[in-house]
């Protein structure tokens, strides 16, 4: 039970190179926009057509290029969550869940069935509302519905989360989780936000300018992102280029900075990250002096903008980030970051 | 007893025309909005013409196309069909005139619709006919509902292209749009200012019409309830 994609696709300027395996798991695909997240979906799904590749589901070949096998996105067994839910218009949320079950010709069957969604989605009392009546949650959820009622073999979410009010967010990624789980089937989704792709995901792909560079598991990519681009969306605030002085040691020509890293540097090495949270005035390695040059409040942490002493001109100030109840009484003249903290991005 | 034949020759004009137009409009629509760009302008320059050229040059084309001794009339009488100064070529040049009115309104609804929904009901295995006519056609229906009126009414009102084509035979050929200008060119002011206030009424009732129409495609309701 597993999908299978290895395409590419050009439009313009823009090249898409997506590989990738997706097993009956939530497979995150982290990218910024424009990245190529949403056409990977849509060459899934069939709506775009890749110019190369293969692409299977369960052992199903729904595209192959070689093979001259395209099949329409009504063969596929593919469901797919639009960012704005593209309810049908006009339809009510009955009618909209009713059409997915085309397939069931005994209308006493199919009334039962979407009653039964209905209340699983907790949205009967929303039945008879038209789309532009209905919350973003509720939107969602018949969205959903629709495609649990259908179901397909894998099911693929663009961005599902994007449209709703912050509050809500939470509460419908943790009810999406519990839905998710009892799919039991593959589902792909894609997303910009690393709170939510941490949350919701079990491995990671990152897309950057149409490729797919690492996929792994959610925690290890946040723990080792390996690339720029994997660093910064996930998160990581500094991010300069480096070079390896050692096999345990690497210069930062940009921050004048010297540091000892924990896992051995190997060739090829671009640039090293280092996460807001993880500069420390109490650590002693990989001590630098600094100069703090803002501060910001945030609900439950601070924020401040600093330079290293020394630091090129040009090269923009480093982010550090700590818990408002950590915040020391004299600004420190010193930060230090463990050996473990420090990212080596190739 | 005012004779009420030019009444009942242009709503026949009109209604066989406007169907026409209706089908024929929806149809060009939704092939022009899906052509590559170059030949959708190529395309649209020809289908909109007939809506900036004076209505007399369209009757003229006509003429030159339906005229008794032409090939293509010639053809057509062959198969008893008559357009040139019978009652059937008045449904001919309100459609060629109309018909822009109702492509162009069809297109713009078809152009803006959301493809999204569509993609959707794709993924859920609907057919793509269905998807036209449930989607699609529902989406854009307030639009080309609109269209269809404004067409209609644009038929109704035809005289330029009517004139040159069919002339103006009492009791035969004439319509409403023919009858007030032959009656005022006689002197028959009571009798044109008649058929005036018929066009008048028929008119408002129209824009009436589509102010409706556009009115429930703002507030989002629907004119009919589905099933």
């Amino acid at each position: 039970m597993a999908l299978e994609v290895d395409i590419e696709k050009r439009a313009g300027a823009f090249h898409l190179r997506a590989a990738f395996r997706c097993d009956s798991e939530v497979l995150g695909i982290l990218g910024a926009s424009g990245s190529g997240k949403s056409m990977t979906l849509k060459c899934v799904a069939g709506i775009e057509r890749p110019d190369r590749g293969h692409i299977a589901l369960d052992g199903r070949v729904l595209f192959d290029s070689d093979r001259k096998i395209d099949l329409p996105p009504q063969a596929r067994r593919v469901g797919y969550l639009f960012q704005s839910y593209a309810l049908f218009p006009g339809m009510t949320v009955r009618q909209n869940l009713l059409c997915a079950l085309h397939a069931e010709k005994d209308r006493k069957k199919r009334a039962a069935r979407v009653d039964a969604m209905l209340a699983l989605l907790q949205l009967r009392d929303a039945a008879e509302l038209r789309p532009g009546a209905l919350s973003g949650g509720q939107a969602q959820r018949t969205a959903l519905g629709r495609i649990l009622l259908n179901a397909p073999d894998l099911m693929m979410l663009d961005e599902p989360f994007s449209a709703l009010d912050a509050h809500l967010r939470l509460r419908l990624q943790m009810e999406m989780k519990d839905l998710l789980a009892g799919f039991g089937r593959g589902v792909l989704l894609v997303t910009h936000d690393r709170d939510e792709a941490y949350r919701m995901c079990d491995r990671l792909g990152v897309m950057c300018d149409g490729r797919m560079l690492t996929v792994k598991g959610t925690k290890a990519l946040f723990a080792d992102p390996e690339t720029r681009a994997a660093a910064a969306l996930t998160g990581c605030k500094n991010i300069a280029d480096a070079r390896p002085t050692g096999p345990r040691e690497v210069f930062v020509p940009a921050w004048n900075a010297r540091l000892i890293t924990e896992k051995p540097v190997r060739e090829g090495l671009q640039a090293v990250g280092i996460r807001a949270h993880s500069f420390n005035p109490d650590e002693p390695v990989n001590r630098l002096p600094v100069r703090i040059l803002n501060e910001m409040e945030e609900p439950f942490a601070w924020v401040s903008a600093f330079r290293f002493e020394g630091q090129s001109p040009d090269a923009p100030a480093l982010w550090w980030r700590y818990p408002r109840e950590c915040r020391p009484k004299n600004a420190p003249g010193a930060l230090g970051v463990a050996p473990g903290e420090v990212l080596l991005l190739y | 007893m005012t004779d009420l034949f030019p009444l009942y020759n242009s709503l026949r004009i009109a209604a066989i025309s406007g169907v026409i137009v209706f089908f024929a409009g929806i149809a060009a629509a939704y092939y022009a909005s899906r052509l590559p760009r170059a030949v959708k302008g190529a395309l649209d320059v020809l289908l909109t013409l007939p809506l900036v050229l004076p209505p007399t040059v369209c009757g003229y084309f006509l003429l030159r196309l339906f005229g008794a001794r032409r090939p293509l009339g010639r053809l057509l009488l062959g198969w008893g069909v008559r357009l040139a100064m019978h009652w059937t070529g008045g449904v001919a040049a309100a459609v060629v005139v109309a018909f822009p009115l109702m492509y162009r309104t069809a297109r713009g609804a078809f152009e803006s619709f959301d493809e999204r929904p569509a993609w959707a009901a794709q993924t859920l295995g609907l057919s793509n006919t269905w998807i036209f006519w449930h989607v699609r056609m529902r989406a854009c229906r307030q639009g080309i509902l609109a269209g269809g009126v404004l067409a209609f009414a644009r038929a109704l009102g035809e005289y330029g292209a009517t004139s040159m084509l069919i002339g103006y035979t009492p009791g035969r050929t004439a319509t409403v749009a023919t009858t007030v200008y032959q009656l005022w060119r006689t002197n028959d002011e009571r009798g044109a200012f008649f058929w005036v206030m018929v066009n008048l009424a028929i008119s408002a009732a129209v824009l009436l019409t589509v102010n409706l129409l556009e009115s429930r495609e703002r507030t989002g309701r629907s004119l009919w309830r589905w099933r």
